[in-house]
């Protein structure tokens, strides 16, 4: 499928940020400003500063001597990919895909997305309106390559959405900054007269390369598609994920219960045919007041069987708060293995402890009173008894020693008791001992027992 | 009573076990579980494995001789070579089952607080066929709760036991036996010093369609003997 990504300039993030954040700044021309060098430099202005002639890169000293009432706001670094970040998770309701483009953009996948808004027009539309609404001021492209959504967004005064294999096109008249070239590349093409993009693309590969540098034929080529460009993910998708949008709002555990169904039966099939089992699995849901409820379940075996993930998710869903309802559930398998094929058997006679059944059930008591319940020992060669065991750490793990067949008692108090011991003749053994204040006899005794020191 | 009479009644009994559930061996496949005399008590001869066996303890010495016991039995029970579970508060010593012959690490012990979530593992516990045996340590088991836990068992097959720590009054259970096992001191072996085989008073309370009773068993090498009866060991070594 063909890919088309949408790039988002915002124009004023960081004034804009900060405009929603303090509404008394709205209407007072304000920029950003930040110590570089020994002066104080504007890093960002705002839409109103600009119209008073405080623009981005000047020093504030030249600015107030335009227009003394500006208001200068210290600049908190980082304060750019913050704002990026929180307005790109807003976005993931767009789309999956979204990555942050520093310092002011957004660049999103858009594939196959669009026609839910009824076409990619109605898609840009809702996003630029929505923006604005939310006080950026904001510009958008869709277009093939990023390279030209970007070139787009920033440069083009009309027509934001460019067909596909019209690039070239939509490139030509834009100056050769929508490139997204280096300051030096820049300059040069500058002083050698070219204006827009058009001449470079008609030029020879070998002549670009020698005068500028391989840099602008990789900008060229990702800009017209011919090269991938990869950028990093805001959220990386899960890649087993299902997702069961509500028409109404759910609210009762029966309804979050057959939604859980649904989604397991199509996991599961997936699961299944690739042959994969879940180890761990989060259930979101996304509540119509826009908060977000999750629980989540682990297993001690892979497992791609419905009735049993079920089963787990059942004792989960008294946990699950659903408020004024679920519009939109997400069940992710954030951990898969692979699974041994079982042969099915006509007779389930085996047992033991790779019982497919004895998981589950392992699975279900962890999930109604928690794994650290469950414990299993594997002997460790040692002499000491306290030491002659140690956990296993899965339950098909078989024992590297043997047991000791050493007389031990089954049961220890939780806490040792102190006794008091007497003996008739020293290293014999005691004849009386008192615990609690109570009396006890011996009246026959075995050992002394000689436990071994470590090597 | 006329000789008629006593075969329809015979034969109405062994309707009502066999309706119960208990069937009787086939021919030549009788297999005991090495419990000696005792399992003379039980419905046909045999120990009931698909059942649930609640063990009475009145004080911490019969909680300690029960466990002991039930050990035994489970060892005799795991043989084949099958899995368990341990269900209880009390902290256990896992290697101490190795001197009962059990292989520890086919165990899983489950360490709750609540009696609630005992019963409850218990009965998921006893509805897994992948298990031989599930013991459970819980003070309060009334009548409904035990009915739950003997149909869970009855589709499964596993053996289950209830160790009831504390017992106050006792009410009726639809458990198939109701043990209480009392702790003996042992007997001298020919007068050779140290201690002697491990010794337990079981009386059977109740048994469902079986005689109650009241026997002396030691643990000896690695099987139950009746009190009395000695099995000649070739040579004991000593020391």
């Amino acid at each position: 499928m063909e890919k088309r990504y949408m790039a988002i300039w915002f124009r004023h993030l960081l004034t804009d940020g900060l405009a929603r954040q303090r509404p008394e700044l709205r209407n007072i021309p304000f920029v950003l400003a930040a110590p570089v060098k020994n002066k104080i430099i504007i890093t960002a202005s705002g839409i109103l500063a600009e119209r008073e002639g405080a623009f981005t890169g000047m020093a504030v000293a030249d600015a107030r001597a335009a227009f003394d009432e500006l208001v200068v706001i210290d600049e908190v670094p980082g304060q750019a990919a913050k704002l990026l970040r929180l307005i790109g998770l807003g976005c993931i309701r767009y789309t999956p895909i979204v990555s942050l483009d520093l310092p002011d953009g957004l660049l999103l996948n858009i594939s196959g997305c669009a026609h839910l808004w009824g076409g990619e027009r109605g898609y840009l539309k809702e996003i630029v309106l929505k923006l604005r609404d939310a006080g950026f001021d904001v510009r958008a492209a869709i277009a093939d390559t990023p390279g030209t959504a970007w070139a787009v967004s920033r440069f083009a005064a009309k027509h934001p959405i460019i067909p596909s294999d019209a690039e070239a096109t939509a490139l030509a008249n834009l100056p050769p900054v929508a490139l997204r070239l280096e300051t030096e590349v820049l300059e040069k093409l500058q002083k050698l007269g070219f204006r827009t993009i058009a001449p470079l693309l008609e030029l020879k590969r070998p002549m670009l390369r020698r005068r500028f540098g391989d840099g602008l034929l990789l900008r060229i080529d990702q800009a017209l598609g011919r090269e991938e460009e990869y950028s990093e993910v805001l959220v990386p998708p899960v890649p087993y994920t299902e997702r069961l949008p509500c028409l109404e709002p759910i609210r009762t555990a029966p309804g979050i219960e057959i939604a859980i169904e649904k989604l397991l039966t199509a996991l599961c099939l997936r699961l299944s045919a690739e042959g994969k089992g879940v180890r761990k699995a989060i259930l979101k849901c996304h509540r119509i007041d826009g908060k977000k409820v999750q629980t989540g379940i682990t297993t001690t075996k892979g497992s791609h069987s419905v009735s049993h993930l079920i089963k787990l998710f059942q004792l989960q869903v008294s946990k699950i708060e659903p408020a004024l309802g679920i519009e939109l559930f997400v069940l992710e398998a954030n951990r898969v293995e692979d699974m041994e094929t079982v042969q099915e058997q006509i007779w389930a006679e085996a047992k033991g402890l790779a019982d497919t059944a004895l998981a589950e059930l392992l699975d279900r008591i962890a999930g109604k009173v928690g794994a650290d319940a469950i414990k299993r020992y594997l002997p460790s060669e040692n002499h000491w008894p306290e030491r002659s065991f140690r956990l296993a750490t899965s339950l098909t793990e078989e024992p590297q020693a043997e047991w000791p067949e050493l007389p031990r008692p089954i049961s220890l108090l939780a806490v040792p008791e102190p006794i008091e011991v007497m003996a008739l003749v020293p290293d014999h053994p005691p004849k009386v001992f008192v615990h609690k204040g109570k009396r006890h006899t011996v009246a026959k005794a075995d050992g002394p027992e000689r436990i071994g020191r470590e090597w | 009573m006329s000789e008629a009479k006593k075969k329809i009644i015979d034969r109405l009994q062994k309707d009502i076990l066999l309706w119960e559930g208990y069937k009787p061996p086939s021919s030549g496949r009788y297999e005991p579980l090495g419990l000696g005399p005792l399992e003379n008590a039980f419905p046909n001869g045999v120990f009931p494995k698909n059942s649930v066996h609640e063990v009475v303890c009145a004080d911490k010495e019969q909680a300690a001789a029960s466990g002991g016991l039930v050990s035994g039995i489970l060892s005799l029970l795991l043989q084949p070579g099958g899995v368990c579970v341990w269900i209880g508060q009390a902290k256990r010593y896992a290697p101490a089952l190795a001197s009962f012959g059990i292989l520890p690490h086919r165990v899983i012990f489950i360490s709750l607080r609540k009696d609630g979530d005992a019963l409850w593992v218990m009965e998921e516990a006893l509805k897994c066929p992948g298990l031989t045996a599930v013991i459970c340590e819980t003070k309060a088991l009334d009548f409904k709760q035990s009915q739950r836990l003997q149909r869970a068992v009855e589709h499964s097959r596993v053996t289950g036991f209830v160790l009831r720590n504390a017992s106050g009054k006792l009410s009726s259970t639809a458990c198939a036996a109701r043990w209480q096992v009392r702790p003996l001191p042992s007997t001298d072996l020919g007068g050779l010093p140290g201690l002697g085989f491990l010794r337990w008073q079981v009386n059977l309370l109740k048994v469902r369609n079986g005689q109650t009773g009241n026997w002396i068993l030691e643990w000896q090498e690695g099987r139950f003997v009746l009190a009395g009866e000695k099995i000649i060991l070739a040579e004991r070594q000593v020391g």
